[in-house]
């Protein structure tokens, strides 16, 4: 690598696994640099060369079903409780989650949910 | 995929790292990798091109093609994106992977509390004071380890120690010197093992200083017993807190037995160190004097473990000073450094090693996984400080390690379980802190301590300065934390 220079001892690990080869080698473009890896669909699949734990990866952009299942056909691997994501699917997703009505039934549904990522659990209940 | 595809629909943002100056110079911390890597003027362009948000390769090169010339702008940021300074913004955000190490991961130290009482009433002892955790008083354990109970957790040690060629045994206390019979035997016994065993076993003990009777230093000295003295610094600063039951000062009575140890004791280096209150916050002072006057080898300080509230807990404003203290002890340790002097200042010494290796932390520390303490009646806790603490308790050495105790307490432990931490750029290092300090503070050994998250982003910041500086400045001094 010519304009990173390793300093500590695992900054020159990283250097020997992503540029082992002599210095200058870098590919032209750094997305085409990145292999296929980087621009492959990212849903409910793993990089090939990613070992190590299984990590959930979220949502299903494109697949049906989306997230009822995980990768391997199971839900163990599944992105968490559902209801950490309701505020991404409820907002931003393709098939969006019906929620509450806020503005006039239930403006306070979500009032003791700070962050989601944590208090999911806080979320109340709401009955019509 | 190929090239072809079009470059200019594909984002590239910054990932996550800590920047930082030093020596005119600067560098990278990359988390969680915690690798520091030294950024060449075209790299610091392109990473301040992003700061503005995400932008596109073609994007990037174009405003800085001008300058560093189109070629350079592109290895530059290909290089970044390989060591993930930089990434795609439609890959996923990388999460901390939770990995648990193995069940049989080998028990590097073991601390042995030979004895809960202690000679001194120190006013802010985590053991006897306000905020302790087991009431050694009514509790049925034994004031003193047994000589069966020491030779058996021995035995425990070396079982536990696996593959490892050393073990490591450190006594503990109350005052350790108390029960200096059991301790001098056990290490014998220690030693007896560890031959048979054909592996090496590692000594050192912790002590307030006040029993060193030139016997017992003769057989530390003798048997290369690694020593700490806990020790708060001048005379009015120790006699503040490390008071006897009377209420009498500690100092006279302990530094001249302190000094005859460091003037007999040259088989190891001699550590001291200090509990900082809200009273005794005198960083600069207290470290002239126990390492220029006194002589120890080095000097290591904590600020005292407490509840909030307690008169002695060190104020949101004398955190701010401690820090201003710490940063000018950190900068003379730089100067010596950089000369290649020993300076003594063990808080920088040690972190700048955990920098120089790149330790990225799954846990605060090695309680409960490499590190474990064992209580007067043979009860193994996580920690020297949690021992006999029956809800902190991992096992036994009479009956071995509770595995399932063990792996339930690391898994609810994980740095990866901690949300607070997960923005913290200097989560590599601190993973959240002491369990101990969390259970005093919040109840719960698995809080991250946030009460002190500001202080610890600022003094990491501060070693990373000196680290970078040394890196410039003298880079064969970091050799020697290259093992």
């Amino acid at each position: 690598m010519d304009h990173l220079k390793a300093i500590n001892q695992k900054a020159r690990r990283i250097q020997e696994h992503v540029a082992p080869g002599v210095p200058g080698e870098v590919a032209a473009s750094p997305v085409a640099a990145n292999g296929d890896a980087d621009l492959d669909v990212v849903a409910l699949e793993s990089s090939p060369d990613r070992s190590g734990p299984h990590i959930p990866l979220g949502c299903s952009l494109v697949f049906a079903p989306g997230w009822e299942v995980d990768s391997t056909g199971g839900t163990a691997g599944l992105c968490q409780p559902v209801e950490r994501d309701l505020f991404d699917c409820h907002l931003a997703c393709f098939w969006p989650a019906h929620v509450p009505d806020q503005l006039n039934h239930a403006p306070d549904w979500t009032g003791k949910c700070a962050a989601a990522q944590k208090d999911w659990r806080k979320i109340d209940l709401i009955f019509p | 995929m190929s090239t072809a595809l079009a470059t200019d629909t594909t984002f590239l943002a910054q990932r996550e790292f800590h920047p930082f100056e030093a020596g005119g110079e600067t560098f990278l911390y990359l988390v969680p990798s915690a690798a520091v890597f030294h950024l060449d003027e075209a790299s610091l362009a392109v990473l301040r091109t992003l700061e503005a948000g995400a932008a596109s390769e073609n994007d990037i090169v174009a405003a800085l093609a001008p300058r560093f010339g189109e070629d350079t702008v592109r290895r530059s940021l290909a290089e970044l994106m390989r060591v993930q300074a930089i990434g795609l913004t439609t890959a996923p955000k990388e999460t901390f992977p939770r990995v648990l190490p193995q069940a049989d991961f080998p028990l590097t130290t073991m601390v042995l509390n030979v004895t809960n009482k202690c000679n001194l009433a120190c006013t802010y002892c985590y053991e006897y004071g306000e905020d302790k955790i087991v009431d050694t008083t009514c509790d049925p354990a034994p004031n003193y380890m047994s000589e069966e109970t020491a030779r058996k957790s021995v035995d425990f040690m070396f079982e536990q120690s696996g593959d490892l060629p050393v073990a490591h045994l450190t006594f503990f206390g109350g005052e350790t010197l108390l029960n200096f019979k059991v301790l001098r035997k056990t290490a014998a016994y220690a030693r007896e093992r560890a031959k048979e065993l054909g592996k090496d076993v590692d000594f050192s003990l912790t002590t307030n200083g006040t029993l060193l009777r030139d016997e017992v230093i003769d057989w530390l000295a003798d048997n290369r017993i690694g020593v700490t003295v806990s020790i708060d610094g001048p005379k009015e600063m120790q006699n503040r807190f490390r008071v006897f039951k009377n209420g009498m000062g500690s100092y006279d009575y302990a530094m001249p037995k302190i000094k005859r140890l460091l003037e007999r004791h040259r088989t190891r280096p001699i550590g001291a160190r200090v509990t900082l209150t809200r009273q005794t916050l005198d960083v600069s002072r207290i470290f002239h004097h126990l390492r220029n006057e006194i002589g120890f080898w080095e000097v290591g300080f904590a600020p005292v473990t407490t509840a909030d509230g307690r008169g002695y807990a060190i104020e949101d404003t004398g955190f701010d000073r401690m820090l201003g203290q710490f940063q000018e002890l950190a900068r003379e340790f730089l100067d010596f450094a950089v000369e290649d002097k020993h300076h003594g200042f063990s808080n920088v010494k040690d972190t700048i090693e955990e920098i120089h290796k790149g330790v990225s932390k799954a846990f605060p520390c090695g309680a409960g996984l490499g590190l474990m303490g064992v209580a007067t009646d043979g009860e193994v806790a996580l920690c020297h400080r949690f021992a006999g603490s029956d809800d902190h308790s991992i096992g036994s050495v009479d009956t071995g390690l509770d595995r399932k105790r063990q792996f339930e307490f690391l898994g609810h432990h994980h740095v990866a379980n901690k949300t607070d931490c997960s923005t913290c750029w200097a989560r590599p290092l601190c993973a959240g802190g002491c369990y101990h300090e969390a259970h005093v503070r919040y109840g719960d050994t698995g809080v991250a301590n946030l009460h002190y998250c500001d202080w610890i982003r600022s003094w990491t910041n501060t070693c990373l300065e000196v680290y970078g500086e040394i890196a410039v400045r003298n880079p064969g001094y970091l050799e020697q934390f290259e093992s």
